[in-house]
C-alpha cells in the first residue's frame, strides 16, 4: 500500500480555512521557516480513503477475538465513546483549574475526577486515589517516587526494591528511573513467590516490593499477606501492580491483602480502548501511609462546590492536569453501569472463561503450571518446538484462522510461553472456536510442522524481516 | 449481566469441563480470611440513566462562548474526518502491534506520524509517541543525561512552569543539578531546554545557543508548539538535537488535560538513546513492502531495568489524529492555519495595547498567536467581570508563579473571528473603564 506522502500532488488541498478577515502581518525573517513544511498535498477523499484502507489492515477487539495475555483485551463498551465525546468535556480547557476565578466553570469536570478517585479507592480497598499518572508505567513511576518520598521524610536511608522475575518489564524499568536499585526475587517451581528466596532478599535496604497478584503466570500469590508481614516489618512499602486486577476485582482487594501504593490500568480492567497502544490511564491508589504525598492538587468537595488544594507534603506535579481525563470519564461511565453486581461478575467470568481454556488445551499443549489458573492461563510450547514449531509459529497460524494471537515468549520464566487471557465479555462460542484452532494447529505441529513456518498467509504481508528493519533503520520518509 | 455474554446453562457446561461445581471454586487460591467483605459500590445503573447522569454532569462545565485561554493548549479547529477516521474501531480496539502482520494499518500509520514529525522540525527521527509535553520534557533530560553522561541541567525560563514542576517531580530521586537560569558557562550540562514560542508567547531564534551548547558538550532540547511550525523557524534549523512537544494543538481536544500526545524527534545519532517505540520499514520474503517495531532492545519489555524509559503503553491513537489533521491541513494548509493565528494575534494585540485601558504587553520580543499582557487592575477580578459576559478572557499569570497579579497571558487561534477579537477588546475595556 502506497505511503500518504506518495499520493501527494502539488497543489492539492484538504481542508481550507476562511479568508483572512484582519490585515495581514509580518515576522522578520529570522524567526521563520525558509519553506512551508513538506507535509502531503492531499484532498479530503484521499485522506479519508488512505486511513479507511489503513483501518481494514489492523485487528482489534471489535473484530477478532484478541486474547493477549496481560492486556486485558475485553470489549469497549461504545456508550463510553458517546460520554468521552460529550462537549461539556471534550471542549474543556484543562488551564481553567488554574485559577479559582475559573473554578465555577469546571464544576461538572471536578466531580468526575472526585467520584472516579472514590470509586476505584473504594474498589481497591485504598485510602486515596490520583487520576493523575498518564499510563500504567507511569502509574508505578509515580508509586516508587511516593515510596521515595515516604522514606525520605522519616529520614530513611533505602535505595532498593524487590522484584519477582515473573514482572511486567515496566516494573524494573520504572523502579530504576525512579532512582532505585532493582533486586529480583526468584519464583518457584509452582509459579509463585518462595518465600524463603524472599526472606533472602529482604534486608534494612529494601525501601519497596513491586508485586503483580495474581503474578504473570496467572497464579494468586497465596503468601502475599506474609510477604506484606515482612515487608512492613522492616518500613517496606508494598506496591500492587494493576495490571492483572481484572482477576480479583469484586472478590479481593488490594489494600486489604496488605498493599500500600498500587496503579490501576483503566484501559484493562475497567474497559477503556487501547488505542493502537495507548491512550491509557495508570491512576495511583494509596493507603495511609502515602496518601500525604500524592500528586496535586487534589479536589476536594466543600459546601460550596469542588476546589482544589495541593497538599504540603504532595510530590508535586506527575501531570499537568488531571491525568488522562477523557479517559478516566470513559472509566467512570463503565463503573457506573457495572456497579455492584456487574464488578463482582468481571473477575468471575474472566476467571471462568480462563479455566475453560485451560481445559480444552492442556491436553493439546503444557500448561506452565498444571493448576487452575485465575484471570489467564500460561502453556509453554516446548512439546511442539521439539518437532521445529515455536511459539511464534502458533502466534501466526492463529492470525490465519482469524484470531489475534496471545501473548508469546513472556512470561520470561517459561520456555515458548503462549499467554492466554480470555477476559468476561467473550462468549463460549468465541472460545470453542479459538480452542478448536489451537488444537487443529498442534495437531498440525506434528503432522505437518513445515505447513506452519509459512504462517501467515491471509494477512496483508507475511512475516516481515525484523533484522533488516533494524540493519537500514528506515523509520521515516523524510 | 452487563456485557457478559455466558448463559447459566453455557456456565454450567464450562464448570462441567473445568471439573468444578461453582465459580467459587475456581477462587479456592485467594485464601478466605483476604477475600472481599463487603464494599461501598452503588448498585449498576442502566445505560439510559448513566448518559442522563453525565450529560448534565458535563453540562455544569462551562466551556465559554468566547475563550482567549491557551498556555500551552489551544482550541484550534479539528476538522470532522479527523474524528470519522480516528474513531475507525479498528483503530481504536487495537493494542500495541506485536503481530504486526495484522497490525500493519497502526504500523504504517505510526511511519508516516514519524515521518510527519520529521518533516515538521527538521530533524531525522522520531518516536511513535510519548505522554504528553510536559513527560516528554523528562524523557529529554534522561535522554541527554544519559547521552552526555553528565548531571546537569539547564532550564530556560522560556520554559512551560507547569512542564518545571513536572520535571522537578520525576527527578526528585535522582541526583541531577536542575538549574534555571542560563549560566555563564555551559560546561558540564546535560542539555539546556528551552522552549518556542516561550510560555508567555515570545518568539526566538536560539541558533546560537545551539552553538554554545555543542561548543561545552551539551546537547539543545527545544520545546516547540506544532502549529507554529507552520510558520517558525524549525528546532532543526536552530541546530536543536531533540525536539519535543505537546502535540494537543495537531486534532485533538481540549479534554481538561487529557489524552494529548507527546511528540520527540531528534537527530539520527540518537536514535538509540530515544525512549518509546519505534516503527520501522522493511518487507516481507516475497518484498512486500511492511512495517515492524524496531530496535525494542532499548525498550522495558526486553532490558526491564537497562531500558531507556519505562514507557509502555503510549499516546498512539492521538499520534494517529495528529497525523490524520496534519494530511488534512497539508503542506500549505499548516501554514495558512499558523499566518491566520499569527495575523489575528498580532490584531488583538495592537487594538489592546493602542486602546485607552492602559493595558501594557510583557513580551520583549515578538509574538506568535499568545501574547502576555499588564492589566492597570487584578487580572482575576477582570476575568471575573467578563464571565458574566460568557469571555473568559486568558490565563491569569500569577496563580502559575509566571507573573504578577496583574498579569494575563492571550491566545488566538483561528477559529476567532475579527469580530470575537472586537468584542473582547470592547469588553475589557469596559471592565478596565467603569
Amino acid at each position: 500500500m502506497q505511503l500518504i506522502f506518495e499520493t501527494s500532488r502539488p497543489g492539492r488541498r484538504g481542508v481550507r480555512l476562511d479568508p483572512l478577515d484582519v490585515p495581514e502581518a509580518t515576522l522578520p525573517a529570522e524567526f521563520c521557516r525558509e519553506d512551508a513544511p513538506n507535509l502531503p498535498e492531499v484532498g479530503e477523499l484521499d485522506v479519508v480513503r488512505h486511513f479507511t484502507r489503513l483501518s481494514a489492515r489492523n485487528f482489534g477487539v471489535d473484530s477478532h477475538f484478541y486474547p493477549l495475555g496481560s492486556c486485558t483485551m475485553k470489549y469497549n463498551p461504545k456508550l463510553a465513546d458517546a460520554i468521552s465525546a460529550l462537549p461539556g468535556l471534550a471542549g474543556l480547557h484543562p488551564h481553567l483549574s488554574s485559577s479559582p476565578v475559573y473554578h465555577g466553570c469546571i464544576q461538572g469536570a471536578l466531580e468526575i475526577v472526585y467520584e472516579t478517585e472514590h470509586l476505584l479507592a473504594e474498589i481497591a480497598g485504598m485510602r486515596e486515589v490520583s487520576l493523575q499518572p498518564i499510563a500504567g508505567a507511569h502509574g508505578e513511576l509515580t508509586g516508587a517516587l511516593l515510596i521515595a518520598a515516604y522514606h525520605r521524610a522519616k529520614g530513611n536511608k533505602k535505595d532498593t526494591i524487590i522484584i519477582p522475575d515473573s514482572a511486567h518489564g515496566t516494573n524494573p524499568a520504572s523502579a530504576t528511573i525512579a532512582g532505585f536499585k532493582v533486586v529480583q526475587a526468584p519464583s518457584g517451581a509452582d509459579g509463585t513467590i518462595r518465600l524463603d528466596a524472599f526472606k533472602n532478599v529482604m534486608n534494612d535496604s529494601v525501601a519497596g516490593v513491586m508485586l503483580t497478584c495474581p503474578n504473570t503466570h496467572g497464579l494468586f500469590e497465596p503468601d502475599v499477606h506474609k510477604i506484606a508481614d515482612l515487608a512492613h516489618e522492616a518500613d517496606a512499602l508494598l506496591y500492587y501492580d494493576g495490571a492483572n486486577l481484572n482477576a480479583i476485582i469484586g472478590q479481593s482487594r488490594p489494600g486489604d491483602l496488605g498493599f500500600d501504593v498500587m496503579h490501576f490500568n483503566l484501559h484493562k480492567t475497567f474497559a477503556t480502548p487501547h488505542g493502537m497502544g495507548g491512550p491509557g490511564s495508570g491512576p495511583v491508589g494509596v493507603g495511609e501511609r502515602l496518601a500525604p504525598f500524592l500528586p496535586g492538587p487534589r479536589v476536594t468537595r466543600t459546601e460550596v462546590g469542588f476546589g482544589l488544594e495541593m497538599p504540603p507534603q504532595s510530590i508535586g506535579k506527575i501531570a499537568a492536569f488531571f491525568g488522562n481525563f477523557l479517559v478516566a470519564a470513559r472509566a467512570y461511565a463503565y463503573l457506573l453501569c457495572q456497579g455492584d453486581e456487574g464488578l463482582k461478575n468481571v473477575a468471575r467470568y474472566a476467571v471462568l472463561n480462563a479455566n475453560y481454556i485451560l481445559a480444552r488445551l492442556k491436553d493439546a499443549y503444557d500448561p506452565a503450571y498444571d493448576t487452575t489458573c485465575m484471570h489467564e492461563c500460561v502453556f509453554t510450547a516446548t512439546r511442539q518446538a521439539k518437532a521445529g514449531v515455536r511459539a511464534i509459529d502458533i502466534a501466526k497460524a492463529l492470525l490465519d484462522r482469524g484470531f489475534h494471537a496471545p501473548t508469546i515468549y513472556f512470561p520470561l520464566t517459561v520456555k515458548e510461553s503462549i499467554m492466554i487471557e480470555p477476559t468476561e465479555t467473550e462468549s463460549k462460542q468465541t472460545l470453542d472456536a479459538f480452542c478448536d484452532a489451537m488444537r487443529a494447529i498442534a495437531q498440525a505441529a506434528q503432522d505437518d510442522p513445515e505447513s506452519l513456518h509459512a504462517a501467515p498467509q491471509t494477512t496483508p504481508v507475511g512475516r516481515l524481516d525484523e533484522v533488516r528493519a533494524a540493519r537500514e533503520l528506515d523509520c521515516g520518509c523524510l | 449481566m452487563t456485557w457478559i455474554p455466558a448463559t447459566d446453562a453455557e456456565r454450567g457446561e464450562m464448570l462441567a469441563a473445568i471439573g468444578v461445581r461453582s465459580i467459587d471454586e475456581l477462587f479456592a487460591t485467594i485464601p478466605e480470611h483476604l477475600r472481599l467483605r463487603k464494599w461501598q459500590v452503588p448498585p449498576g445503573r442502566s445505560q439510559m440513566a448513566v448518559q442522563r447522569i453525565l450529560a448534565e454532569t458535563a453540562a455544569r462545565n462551562d466551556t465559554g462562548t468566547l475563550s482567549f485561554v491557551g498556555g500551552g493548549y489551544y482550541d484550534h479547529h479539528i476538522p470532522a474526518a479527523v474524528d470519522a477516521l480516528a474513531s475507525r474501531s479498528e483503530f481504536l480496539t487495537a493494542y500495541t502491534p506485536y503481530q504486526p502482520e495484522c497490525a500493519q494499518g497502526t504500523l504504517q500509520a505510526v511511519y508516516e506520524y514519524q515521518s510527519a514529525v520529521c518533516r515538521l522540525t527538521d530533524l531525522e527521527c522520531a518516536n511513535a509517541s510519548l505522554y504528553d509535553g510536559g513527560t516528554a520534557v523528562f524523557e529529554a533530560t534522561t535522554m541527554a543525561v544519559r547521552q552526555t553522561r553528565r548531571t546537569r541541567i539547564v532550564c530556560h525560563e522560556s520554559l512551560n512552569p507547569l512542564y518545571r514542576r513536572m520535571l522537578a517531580t520525576h527527578t526528585a530521586n535522582l541526583e541531577l543539578d536542575i538549574v534555571d537560569s542560563e549560566p555563564a558557562s555551559l560546561d558540564g550540562a546535560a542539555c539546556v531546554i528551552v522552549q518556542n514560542p516561550s510560555f508567555l508567547g515570545t518568539v526566538r531564534d536560539f541558533s546560537d545557543l545551539a552553538e554554545r551548547c555543542h561548543a561545552a558538550g551539551a546537547l539543545l532540547v527545544v520545546s516547540f508548539y506544532p502549529v507554529s511550525l507552520g510558520l517558525l523557524k524549525t528546532p532543526g534549523a536552530m541546530g536543536a538535537d531533540i525536539a519535543i512537544a505537546e502535540g494537543q494543538s495537531l486534532g485533538l481536544p481540549l479534554s481538561f488535560g487529557g489524552p494529548y500526545l507527546g511528540i520527540m524527534a531528534a537527530r539520527q545519532k540518537l536514535i538509540r538513546k530515544m525512549p518509546g517505540r519505534i516503527a520501522a520499514a522493511t518487507q516481507d520474503a516475497e518484498g512486500r513492502r511492511g512495517f515492524v517495531l524496531t530496535l525494542q532492545a532499548r525498550e522495558q519489555h526486553i532490558r526491564r531495568e537497562k531500558a531507556t524509559s519505562n514507557i509502555c503503553s503510549n499516546e498512539a491513537h492521538c499520534a494517529l489524529r495528529a497525523l490524520i489533521h496534519l494530511c488534512l491541513l497539508g503542506r500549505e494548509g499548516l501554514r495558512e492555519v499558523a499566518v491566520q493565528c499569527h495575523a489575528k494575534a498580532e490584531y488583538l494585540k495592537g487594538r489592546l495595547i493602542e486602546g485607552a485601558a492602559g493595558i501594557q504587553l510583557l513580551n520583549d520580543g515578538p509574538t506568535f498567536n499568545e501574547f502576555a499582557v499588564r492589566l492597570p487592575a487584578d487580572a482575576e477580578s477582570v476575568v471575573e467581570r467578563l464571565l458574566d459576559r460568557g469571555i473568559h478572557p486568558g490565563l491569569p499569570l500569577a496563580p502559575l508563579g509566571a507573573g504578577e497579579r496583574t498579569d494575563l497571558l492571550v491566545a488566538v487561534t483561528e477559529k476567532h473571528t475579527r469580530e470575537d477579537l472586537d468584542t473582547l477588546t470592547e469588553a475589557l475595556e469596559q471592565a478596565l473603564c467603569n
